[in-house]
């Protein structure tokens, strides 16, 4: 599983040899690779006119591509907000909510998110192909699919080491930037330009792939819940900055703390880890049928609904696990 | 019939070939397969409608949709067999006489005595003692004895003590269907109670001094209160308008001391409508996020559900929290009051969140009250405009309050849908007719076998880990969220998509963690013999060793937990495109690994598949027959519980 950015073939076509190489080295003789593309095939197009582009089948004949369009940016923050509002919304009658709920998009935006990356897995898995994931910039959808899909296909992703490692590779270290995009979250009205939840849609696809197998992550919702916090606000540098570059300039290892040291201390971990995990070794793919995906109530809700009995039950559980 | 296809909906690619067979109580589909005879079985009272759709290349397809909302989609080579079959069909599954049901065939091999026992089972003069009556304020009356006074009542109603035969029988001739009001719920605490009956027959101006009695009656039972509730469930506009029938609903400035109260839930064709929509919803294929929610919204199922629950907590707080009586009704008292009062009951009663209290509360306020099952479930063929799923609707009331408040039931989402099933499965007779005096007649407990009794002898399938009496939950009134709590109602896919096995988190935490439970349990038991073996002074070596291979067994049943987890599933169709993304087809090993279900499994993790389990749809013991083209046909007795198939698997 690969990730980029866009090549840069513009709007006169051009080449690069070396991108070519590079990309021409991953496949063996005869075989065969596939791109996807996370904009449709008409924003791709248009994005040549800007100096962005797609691999021109001609230049890349071993790789085939798909376009898997997935929102980001500007209508992403849209759907979170609208979202947002919809459940705070006390007024709305029943014959309303469920229609509110679906021109906020966001579960449509879960749907495809988690689609694309099962399809990325099944590149891989079932077909057994090479595959190259890539959008516009590289930092935001891309990181979404690459992500998702490692914890689709990797059972040691899915343990509490292995997702913190994932998320280090593939978000922290890989560029998202976190700054720009999670500086204001829902309901501020200063709209940032480059606001976007990202981070919250992977959370929330993590958050299905949890209920759907209920077994096989060795962490919880809690730890979804943390990392939305820290993400937006945080008493530790782990998220701080765009990239390693700036991290780098800030100086913010030397001058904060990392989350997942405090998070792995014996007293933090137990209250994130997941009391039915037992070791899944095989692929787990989820459904995506508009039923299977549902609104993730303890993030959207968390300070609407009771959620007293829902802690009983939870705490029961704990103790029925720990009991045995 | 040969070389029949099984179609998947949500995989086209994943169709079987088999052989169909049609009996005199199920429609059989065996796969075809060398090692694995996958069959399918489906009791010809389940099927809702059958539709035969334009022949293709392929053949003549054929979709069966079932009442327990199951959707077969066969493809028969011959135009002139798919003929045959739906002709067929049509008739077997429409029954003129009774007798046709599989309740009279159905033969779990119990002796008269069990039969009987079974139907003890639920007492419901227990249940009114439990609840405190007779007493000073309420008595058994006799009045309707011979049914004479109404006969979709039972014979014997609570009534309060201030109300004479002669009150009864004039209220009830002022009431719609003579449903006069009766007791359905009382409060020993406080004295409140719930009353049900159907719509007066006031018209615009009519009275009934013994009708306006039995309401000052009902008020006079519960000294703590100085007036009642009158609850009419169903919308102003529509009680209005029968009012021009010379119906409607209670006058305030007739009745003294009542406060009148309409709480708007729709009737049953709106509701037989809605459940349409949201099943064709269901059936759409590859649908859009959008398609789904927007579907949803506009059947409008949700809102009714939550209608029903609003006027449930409505009932359950003038009981437990104003301390006041609530007459509910509406049109005739055995529908829309059905669902309210037992919603209502289930609120304030925590008796009524265990297995047994579930069981004794359908009895009551479902099957002695008269509620038209055969009428809405179609028992036998009759009006289509009859049918409506109204206890389905309570049911699903009582999953939404399950999934709200997770440790108050005794029971789990398993016993609901089985409920449910067996509602419309008529293999046993609980639910057959529309009234105790038409049960009676046709002699129901001498010839047919009860429902709660093998529900009750399966019961650890029915358990719900998370309960424990002495939690909050579990004691006295739940109260439900009212507002705002519109996210709180969710799609039940467990019900409606039951048999698409790719929806469901195939590993169910429910057994999971009864098992653990068990375990547990077991353990500790055995830390206490062990204990006191070791306190006694070690004895022989044998004793020892029998415990050691106890151990071993136990870890080999609870194996098939964990090897549950590392079950494949297979990935659906993820790509709508076919033609860009070719994709071999998933190794039909995995995912039917899980449903081949060999004596040995199934009898690790459910306890009891013996004789009476239903032979509905789902895998079937293998080892016992061989079904060849009309050959030697299965004796009823020796069928697993099919939907254990579909809940060990998923």
């Amino acid at each position: 599983l690969l990730r980029s950015s866009q090549p840069l073939t513009g709007p006169n076509r051009r080449r690069c040899c070396e991108d070519e190489q590079l990309l021409g080295t991953i496949l063996d003789e005869g075989e065969r690779g596939f791109i996807i593309d996370t904009r449709s095939a008409q924003a791709a197009k248009q994005a040549r006119m800007g100096g962005g582009g797609t691999e021109p089948k001609s230049c890349y004949p071993q790789w085939r591509r798909l376009h898997r369009a997935l929102d980001r940016g500007r209508s992403l923050q849209e759907s979170f907000i609208r979202l947002v509002e919809a459940c705070g919304d006390s007024s709305l009658s029943m014959e309303r909510w469920l229609g509110r709920l679906d021109s906020s998009r966001w579960l449509s935006h879960v749907k495809a998110a988690l689609s694309t990356a099962c399809l990325a897995a099944q590149c891989l898995d079932r077909e057994g192909s090479n595959v190259l994931v890539h959008g516009a910039e590289g930092t935001d959808t891309t990181l979404l699919v690459t992500a998702l899909a490692q914890l689709i296909l990797e059972p040691s992703c899915r343990t509490l080491q292995g997702f913190q490692g994932l998320l280090e590779r593939e978000w922290i270290q890989a560029g998202h930037p976190f700054q720009l995009r999670c500086a204001r979250s829902a309901s501020s009205h200063a709209r940032g330009k480059q606001e976007a939840p990202l981070f919250l849609l992977f959370l929330d696809c993590v958050w299905q792939l949890s209920r759907q197998f209920p077994f096989s992550l060795e962490f919880g919702e809690q730890l979804l819940l943390t990392l939305f916090d820290n993400a937006y606000a945080s008493a530790y540098g782990t998220f701080l900055c765009n990239n390693e570059r700036e991290r780098s300039l800030c100086k913010v290892k030397e001058s904060t703390h990392s989350l997942w040291a405090w998070l792995n201390q014996p007293e933090e971990k137990h209250k994130y880890l997941n009391p039915l995990y037992s070791h899944n070794p095989l692929v787990i793919w989820p459904s995506v049928e508009p039923q299977s995906i549902q609104l993730w109530q303890g993030l959207f809700l968390r300070w609407i609904r009771p959620s007293q009995h829902l802690d009983e039950a939870w705490v029961e559980i704990q103790r029925l696990v720990k009991g045995k | 019939v040969e070389n029949v296809r099984l179609l998947d909906r949500l995989s086209s690619r994943r169709a079987v070939v088999g052989t169909l067979y049609l009996t005199a109580t199920h429609v059989i589909f065996v796969e075809n397969g060398s090692e694995t005879r996958k069959e399918t079985w489906v009791l010809h009272s389940q099927i809702s409608s059958i539709e035969k759709q334009a022949t293709t290349a392929t053949g003549c397809p054929l979709l069966i949709r079932c009442k327990n909302f199951q959707v077969i989609q066969l493809v028969i080579p011959q135009e002139r067999d798919c003929h045959d079959v739906y002709i067929s069909l049509i008739r077997l599954a429409r029954p003129v006489k009774y007798e046709e049901l599989y309740c009279f065939s159905f033969n779990p091999k119990l002796d008269k005595e069990e039969r009987e026992q079974g139907w003890h089972l639920v007492d419901l003069n227990e249940e009114y003692n439990r609840m405190g009556v007779p007493n000073n304020y309420w008595q058994i009356s006799d009045v309707n004895r011979d049914y004479r006074v109404c006969d979709s009542y039972p014979t014997e109603v609570y009534v309060p003590k201030s109300a004479t035969a002669h009150i009864i029988v004039g209220s009830s001739k002022f009431r719609s269907r003579r449903r006069f009001p009766a007791l359905s719920y009382y409060s020993k605490g406080n004295n409140a109670s719930i009353c049900r009956s159907s719509q007066p027959l006031s018209g615009f101006s009519a009275r009934c001094l013994e009708d306006e009695q039995m309401l000052q009656a009902i008020r006079k039972a519960n000294p703590g209160s100085d007036f009642i509730y009158v609850v009419d469930t169903r919308p102003k506009l529509n009680a209005m308008a029968n009012r021009a029938a010379g119906k409607g609903y209670e006058n305030e400035d007739n009745y003294s001391n009542i406060k009148f109260q309409f709480i708007g839930i729709e009737n049953i064709h709106v509701m037989r409508n809605s459940l349409q929509k949201m099943l064709e919803v269901c059936e759409l294929k590859s649908p859009s996020m959008s398609d789904f929610l927007w579907g949803l919204e506009n059947s409008g199922w949700l809102k009714h559900i939550k209608a029903i629950m609003d006027a449930g907590i409505f009932i359950a707080k003038a009981v437990a929290e104003e301390g006041v009586s609530v007459l509910v009704h509406c049109s005739d008292g055995w529908d829309r009051t059905a669902q309210v009062c037992s919603v209502a009951s289930l609120l304030l009663d925590p008796y009524y969140r265990t297995m047994k209290g579930f069981m004794v509360l359908i009895e009551k306020d479902w099957v002695s009250f008269g509620h038209k099952f055969n009428h809405r479930y179609g028992n036998l063929d009759g009006d289509p405009k009859e049918i409506s799923p109204v206890i389905d609707q309570f049911i699903e009331c009582v999953w939404q309050l399950m999934e709200q408040f997770p440790c108050a039931f005794e029971f789990n989402e398993r016993f609901l849908i089985h409920i449910q099933h067996h509602i419309y499965s008529c293999q046993f007779g609980n639910f057959l007719c529309n009234s105790q005096k038409e049960r009676r007649e046709l002699k129901i407990r001498e010839r047919t076998y009860s429902l709660w009794a093998h529900l009750w002898k399966n019961r650890a399938d029915y358990l719900n880990p998370l309960y424990r009496s002495d939690r909050s939950q579990t004691q006295g009134t739940l109260h439900p969220q009212i507002a705002p709590c519109n996210f709180l109602y969710k799609f039940w896919s467990g019900m409606y998509n039951r048999f698409e096995k790719g929806l469901h988190p195939r590993q169910s935490v429910t057994d999971y963690l009864m098992a653990v439970k068990e375990e547990t349990q077991q353990l500790e038991e055995e830390l206490e013999v062990l204990q006191e073996r070791l306190a006694s002074l070690q004895k022989s070596q044998s004793s020892d060793n029998k415990v050691k291979s106890k151990q071993q067994d136990r870890s080999k049943q609870f194996g098939l937990y964990t090897s549950n987890n590392s079950l494949a599933n297979t990935p659906q169709e993820y790509s709508n495109d076919l033609k860009s993304f070719p994709s071999r087809s998933p190794s039909q090993g995995d995912e039917d690994s899980a449903l081949i279900l060999t004596q040995d499994n199934l009898k690790s993790s459910d306890p009891d598949l013996s004789a009476n389990s239903d032979q509905e749809s789902g895998v079937e013991d293998l080892s016992c027959r061989s079904p060849s083209g009309g050959g030697c046909l299965p004796s009823e007795d020796s069928g697993k519980d099919s939907d254990e198939a579909v809940f060990l698997a998923g």
